[in-house]
């Protein structure tokens, strides 16, 4: 009984309830598990990034780095790559010269990843209720 | 909050030394004797090793005392999470013992308990890959930095039980009142040997089933195994919660199940203290004392 | 006419594997089906324990499949259930490493000529024993709790599952509804979104199913558990029955307050 007032307590003035923490943490952990299972799918993703962006300038990919990195409250995409120059553009578009040795590029957080094949989370409004919480929308 | 990978760096990373001690705290002496090498185990699944493990580890490094916990379930790691953690593991055992960074890289240190330190367990691999007398040269190595040396043991008696107990000179076999847990755990303490030495805790016992006839005493589960009796815990429901939320409930003075293990963590430690009782779970006084802020 | 062959596994241990498959196998004998229970958990045996049936094995899996007896003299039957409910038991004093996939599959697959339905009982974990478990099946049920460990366990499973194109469908165990309306546990619904996994039953939390099993009597023998009732309904759900989960709901205010709770 006692138990069920301070839920109610809880979710009246605004503590996070330990379900809303735990299903939270899950999210990130499964998510990182999946990319620690998924070698072959991050190193596709690194192809990728390098083909796309040496459309731009030329890179130095054996210096390069992609990585995953648990950040605040999400995992972030980290990609480190050395751009040894500029590659020739159109006229009409002007560039800076730039003399940068590293593009630093914080892409894809954890909440618009692909979902490495599982089917995507239906988002549902958060019921006022402590029962039945799904990770509030971002 | 600091950045930690989660991704192993590429196989041409420099290769580093395994040998590095991890930074001492100012405040801490090294230890003068070698650590104690303990194992948790049950041969059973679910009966409470790795919460047990991560609340002895707190409860031990709060006393001042320097822990390492080594989370042996390769593949299916867990006490990353029960200790809230998770998002700061960056390398793993399987790391270290193939040489791809130092022990003092791998290790992560508990923030919130300045002396306990976790190593946590490959999720990517299998049990396997583990070699033996690795896993023991790695407990003979923490010893040397360490006061405690705690393995979490997988279920099971296969390759993953048998790397855990290798280099434990110790046991603490965790057993929960049911007809399964105790054979599986009979099974275990035979395959312990006599070289290791092994205590008995009896987890999730609940007092009121007990008198009705409804569950196996400690002393039911302890005529079969016939170990010394380390501790009793209660099926409290603050266990889930502290689970829920990544903080082990030896850090929370009101609660009685952490007051339990910090009885276990203080009879480790070689202190005379009182002998071990089943709390009532969710009883009266609990909730009292929860809702009241106090120590039961 | 071939049976069903469905494994029941989990990666976590402890998480209810065993009791399920008794009460599962128990529930679809009730109604009539012949059923075989295999335990997959050499050196670790517990499926005879919670079936009461541990004083009569005479043979068990290794020896089956070492060729020292026929399959059928390893089958135990469970007289209370006529010729419906049987087990293959493990052998306790060798471990996993002792049969390989290929052995398993085949003694699976002898056993499926016998009956409607072939239930094994995996052990914990992801490596050999649970190979072995899974590479006799057709099919899966992933038994897990509404607990961190256990999800994560459970969604590697369920990764290793798919990878062997094994269609599964989920049993969420122990679930406390009074801890679920506190916030102080996930609800089904948090758990089934996480795994995005199909439902197929709901068992909530009792301490006294530990007396069930101490005992050997599975729950669908005794009136006086409600919890049969549950493994009936996910029993028929197997079968193909659409049934509809159960409201928990307490009635009075918290009850009403708090959307209505869910077994079955």
């Amino acid at each position: 009984m006692l138990n069920r007032v301070m839920g109610w307590f809880r979710t009246f003035f605004g503590t996070t309830s330990s379900s809303s923490v735990a299903k939270e943490r899950l999210r990130l952990v499964l998510l990182s598990d999946h990319l620690a299972l998924a070698p072959d799918v991050i190193e596709a993703m690194r192809r990728d990034i390098f083909e796309v962006i040496s459309r731009y300038v030329e890179v130095d990919e054996a210096h390069s780095d992609v990585s995953f990195e648990h950040k605040d409250e999400g995992i972030a995409m980290l990609a480190s790559i050395p751009i040894v120059s500029l590659k020739p553009r159109e006229p009409e578009e002007s560039s800076p010269k730039e003399e940068t040795s590293v593009l630093e590029t914080v892409s894809v957080n954890g909440h618009n990843s692909d979902n490495f094949g599982r089917r995507p989370r239906k988002r549902r409004r958060r019921k006022a209720s402590g029962a039945s919480q799904t990770a509030p929308a971002q | 909050m600091e950045t930690q990978r989660i991704v192993t760096p590429p196989v041409d990373a420099p290769q580093l030394e395994i040998h590095a001690p991890p930074a001492p705290v100012e405040s801490q002496k090294k230890p003068k004797t070698r650590g104690r090498t303990i194992v948790v185990t049950s041969g059973k699944g679910g009966v409470g090793k790795t919460t047990t493990t991560a609340n002895l580890g707190v409860a031990l490094a709060a006393r001042g005392a320097r822990v390492v916990m080594i989370d042996a379930d390769v593949g299916l790691r867990n006490l990353d999470l029960v200790l809230g953690l998770e998002s700061r593991v960056r390398y793993h055992v399987l790391d270290v013992l193939e040489g791809r960074v130092s022990l003092a890289d791998a290790l992560v240190r508990d923030k919130r308990v300045p002396t306990l330190y976790l190593l946590a367990a490959a999720q990517d691999r299998e049990k396997d890959d583990v070699a033996t007398d690795a896993m023991v040269g790695l407990v003979e190595q923490l010893r040397d930095e360490f006061d405690y040396v705690l393995i979490d043991s997988p279920a099971g008696i296969e390759m993953g039980f048998k790397n855990a107990i290798a280099g434990a000179d110790e046991a603490i076999v965790v057993c929960t009142p049911e007809v399964a847990a105790v054979r599986d755990v009979d099974r275990v303490v035979g395959l312990l040997g006599n070289r290791i030495n092994a205590q008995l805790v009896v987890n999730r016992i609940r007092p009121a089933l007990v008198r009705k006839g409804k569950m196996l005493s400690v002393e039911d589960v302890n005529a079969i195994l016939r170990l010394p009796l380390l501790g009793v815990l209660g099926d409290a429901a603050d266990v889930i919660v502290s689970t829920n939320r990544g903080e082990p409930v030896a850090l929370d003075e009101a609660s009685a199940t952490g007051a339990a293990y910090r009885a276990i963590a203080a009879r480790i430690a070689g202190e005379d203290v009182a002998a071990p009782q089943a709390a009532e779970p969710d009883g009266f006084m609990d909730k009292l004392g929860s809702f009241f802020g106090g120590r039961r | 006419m071939k049976a069903r062959r469905i494994v029941v596994t989990s990666g976590k241990g402890g998480v209810g594997k065993t009791t399920t498959t008794a009460n599962l196998g128990a529930a679809l004998a009730v109604r009539g089906k012949r059923v075989i229970l295999v335990d997959a958990d050499i050196g670790l045996r517990n499926l005879d324990l919670v079936l009461g049936v541990e004083k009569r094995i005479v043979f068990d899996l290794v020896e089956v499949v070492e060729g020292r007896c026929q399959v059928r003299q390893a089958l135990v039957r469970d007289k209370r259930f006529g010729e419906s409910l049987a087990i293959l038991p493990a052998a306790q004093t060798r471990d996993k490493t002792a049969v390989t996939e290929l052995q398993f599959a085949d003694v699976v697959n002898n056993l499926a000529e016998m009956c409607d339905y072939v239930l094994i009982d995996s052990p914990a974990g992801i490596e050999h024993g649970f190979r072995n478990a899974i590479a006799g099946a057709a099919e899966a049920i992933v038994v897990t709790t509404p607990e961190v460990s256990a999800i994560r366990d459970a969604d590697r499973v369920i990764g290793k599952l798919q990878e062997r194109g094994l269609p599964m469908r989920l049993i969420v165990n122990r679930v406390r509804p009074e801890m679920v309306r506190n916030g102080e546990m996930m609800s089904v619904d948090d758990v089934c979104d996480i795994l995005s996994a199909e439902l197929l039953g709901i068992v909530p939390d009792d301490p006294e199913v530990i007396d069930t099993t101490n005992r050997g009597v599975p729950l669908v023998l005794d009136p006086a558990q409600r919890l049969g009732a549950i493994y009936t309904k996910i029993a028929r759900r197997l079968e193909g029955e659409m049934i509809p989960f159960t409201q928990l709901g307490s009635g009075g205010f918290f009850g009403r307050l708090f959307e209505a709770l869910r077994a079955g």
